[in-house]
């Protein structure tokens, strides 16, 4: 990425961002109040947000459901139509900012041929009434016992493979939710993050999964790997470019765990994908055959179906292949700002570690992504020079997340990649730490093994 | 919060709950601060089968300690037992003293300061609840794996040390 390109990106107001992100939070000043005491302000705020997708196929019902829910009458009907409203405006966020991102990087993007047909599993009604509950009642009425109140059948999603995506969403907001409790005491509420997530796990109960699949072989050159954890679920998502046709894709692994375990430790879980992490730790290009491919980029991936290749340093398919890489299509229900992870090369660049200047232009680091199960630091950051990363757009700003960067560390050149610890730390401080710590995820294993089946 | 970064309320990624300490799980394997108790799982030293399970109620500091199969713990003589004292030693290294402190409603400059100064006495708390919150908890590490891609994971970054 050069300066030109990051001058562009900024370049300009970005045309009806701040009106579409206006009415998005009104809607959540509404919800954080609850639905059961809108008043007419609230009122009116769900009548502009349903206005402003009125032209949409969604734009009756979205305006049946403000007036119902202005009348006092309050359906889950009404309530998920409103959180679509609430998500198409944010997908015309993330569109313009993506759009943006694309012209100023000159990449160029799929467009989207798959589909996600609806569904209704009986298994997440209840959770679909703790959602309506939770509107109805406002964040700022959630005590404890609501908070609460649906863990059972977040546990009985969590067991069906087909709803544990829907899962990890719900168990990571209630959790939220029961730490924060009772959020009538709080004096600042995460309202957006709150009412995304609440959005987005309505539409999601209802949503299937992506279709229309291919089956692709060939050889991934990876990037670099983000991290995502709460406190029951881990996921790493391996950035790569597959050869022959040079296309930015993305695989995953995710993990169940507990808040006990994190930090190094979350590598743990993966470790029967010795394949992946082998190549993420060893900086191997992975060799696969006919593994499935999402038309959103997402590889499925299969242990089975992959082979660790050559050494493939990151940075050098970052200098020389990333610019002309093709990107994938978004999703339609996956279109959000926080969904913006697009990964990009930038170098010769200065910092003082939270921020990089490069011929005049600046990008902060969003060292709120800076995970503890690798090497990265801000110190490292600021002795860096070049930097693999994904850019970010959240609170109304662009951010570069670091998931690889090379440095100058006592005048020595060193390189450091959020995977290297994928098969352990390589850090003798973190070793030796880990080492008094033990390994929680055998300790608790063992702990299942013996109590759980008796 | 940094005066220079965008407002919580504006932020879709952000951390609301405070990522706790890593710490030996061998003997207290459970720890929690929930239903109005500060409660957790210990193991027996001399029986790899048994647990005990510990807890103390915040604010009237009433406790108690039994085996999961609802014994009570041999070590309860008028004062909290030793696996009392560990569940809170390690909740302090878990969520730090401040936390547990204000949760118990209890004083003291060190874990054993707040096991001190508890005013309760002995309680029925009953075990089973207890118990059964730690197989729950325990049950996530069995979950079937599942393949797809969780795209709201993008909601949860990692949770990093830099605040
Ligand atoms: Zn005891």
């Amino acid at each position: 990425m050069l300066a030109t390109q990051l001058a562009a990106l900024r370049e300009g107001p970005q045309p009806g961002l701040d009106e579409a992100l206006g009415l998005v939070a009104g809607f959540d000043d509404a919800l954080a109040n609850g639905f059961a005491r809108l008043g007419e302000e609230r009122a009116e705020a769900l009548t502009a947000l349903a206005g402003a997708v009125a032209a949409t196929p969604l734009g009756p019902l979205a305006a049946d459901a403000a007036g119902k829910l202005a009348a006092g009458s309050i359906a889950e009907e009404h309530l998920t139509a409103l959180a679509g409203a609430r998500t198409t405006l944010l997908g015309a966020v993330h569109d313009a900012l993506l759009a943006r991102l694309d012209t100023a990087l000159g990449r160029t993007r799929a467009p989207w041929n798959g589909s996600q047909p609806p569904t209704a599993d009986p298994l997440t009604s209840a959770c679909r009434s703790w959602l309506a509950e939770l509107a109805i009642t406002g964040w700022r009425g959630v005590d404890h016992e609501l908070a609460s109140s649906a863990d059972q059948a977040i546990q009985g999603m969590l067991a069906e493979p087909r709803l544990r995506r829907a899962g990890v969403l719900l168990d990571g907001l209630a959790a939220e939710l029961r730490a924060s409790s009772p959020v009538g005491a709080m004096e600042h509420l995460p309202v957006r993050r709150w009412a995304d997530l609440w959005a987005r796990a309505l539409l999601l109960i209802r949503t299937g999964a992506v279709e229309g699949a291919e089956e692709v072989s060939g050889r991934l050159l990876p990037l670099g790997v983000d991290i995502h954890e709460h406190g029951t679920a881990a996921q790493i998502q391996l950035h790569a470019i597959l050869e022959p046709h040079g296309r930015l894709v993305r695989t995953s692994v995710s993990a169940a765990k507990v808040d006990t375990i994190a930090g190094p430790f979350v590598w743990q879980l993966f470790q029967d994908h010795p394949v992946l992490t082998g190549a993420l730790a060893k900086h191997l290009s992975l060799e696969i055959t006919g593994m499935t491919l999402l038309p959103s980029g997402d590889l499925i991936w299969q242990e089975a179906k992959a082979g660790v290749g050559a050494y493939s340093d990151p940075f050098a398919t970052a200098r020389v292949q990333l610019g002309g890489a093709s990107a994938p299509a978004v999703p339609p229900l996956d279109r959000h700002p926080v969904r913006v992870a697009e990964p990009v090369f930038v170098e010769g660049y200065k910092s003082d570690g939270a921020v990089i200047r490069l011929d005049g232009a600046e990008l902060p680091f969003d060292l709120d992504r800076l995970p503890q199960s690798g090497p990265l630091t801000p110190q490292l950051l600021k002795a860096s020079t070049a930097c693999i990363g994904l850019m970010r757009w959240d609170g109304g700003g662009w951010r570069l997340q670091p998931l690889a960067v090379q440095a100058s560390v006592k005048k020595e050149p060193v390189a450091a990649h959020n995977g290297d610890w994928a098969q352990g730390p390589t850090d003798q401080k973190v070793l030796k730490s880990g080492a008094k710590a033990g390994d929680p995820v055998s300790v608790l294993k063992e702990r299942a093994g013996r109590l759980l089946r008796k | 919060m940094n005066a220079d970064r965008p407002a919580w309320e504006q932020l879709s990624a952000l951390r609301v709950v405070s990522p706790i300490q890593p710490r030996k799980l061998a003997k207290v394997p459970f720890v929690e601060m929930a239903e109005g108790r500060l409660q957790g799982v210990v193991s027996s030293g001399s029986d790899i089968e048994r647990v005990y399970v510990s807890s103390i109620t915040a604010g009237t500091h009433g406790y108690n300690c039994s085996t999961n199969n609802n014994r009570p713990c041999g070590g309860l003589r008028g004062a909290p037992c030793k696996h009392l004292h560990s569940l809170v030693d390690e909740a302090v290294l878990q969520y730090g003293l401040d936390q547990v402190a204000r949760y118990l409603r209890v004083e003291g400059e060190r874990a054993g300061d707040l096991v001190r100064n508890l005013d309760g006495g002995h309680e029925s708390i009953p075990a089973a609840v207890v118990f059964s919150r730690f197989l729950r908890h325990l049950a996530y590490l069995e979950l079937p794996p599942a393949s797809e891609p969780i795209a709201e994971m993008h909601w949860f970054p990692s949770l990093g040390a830099v605040s």
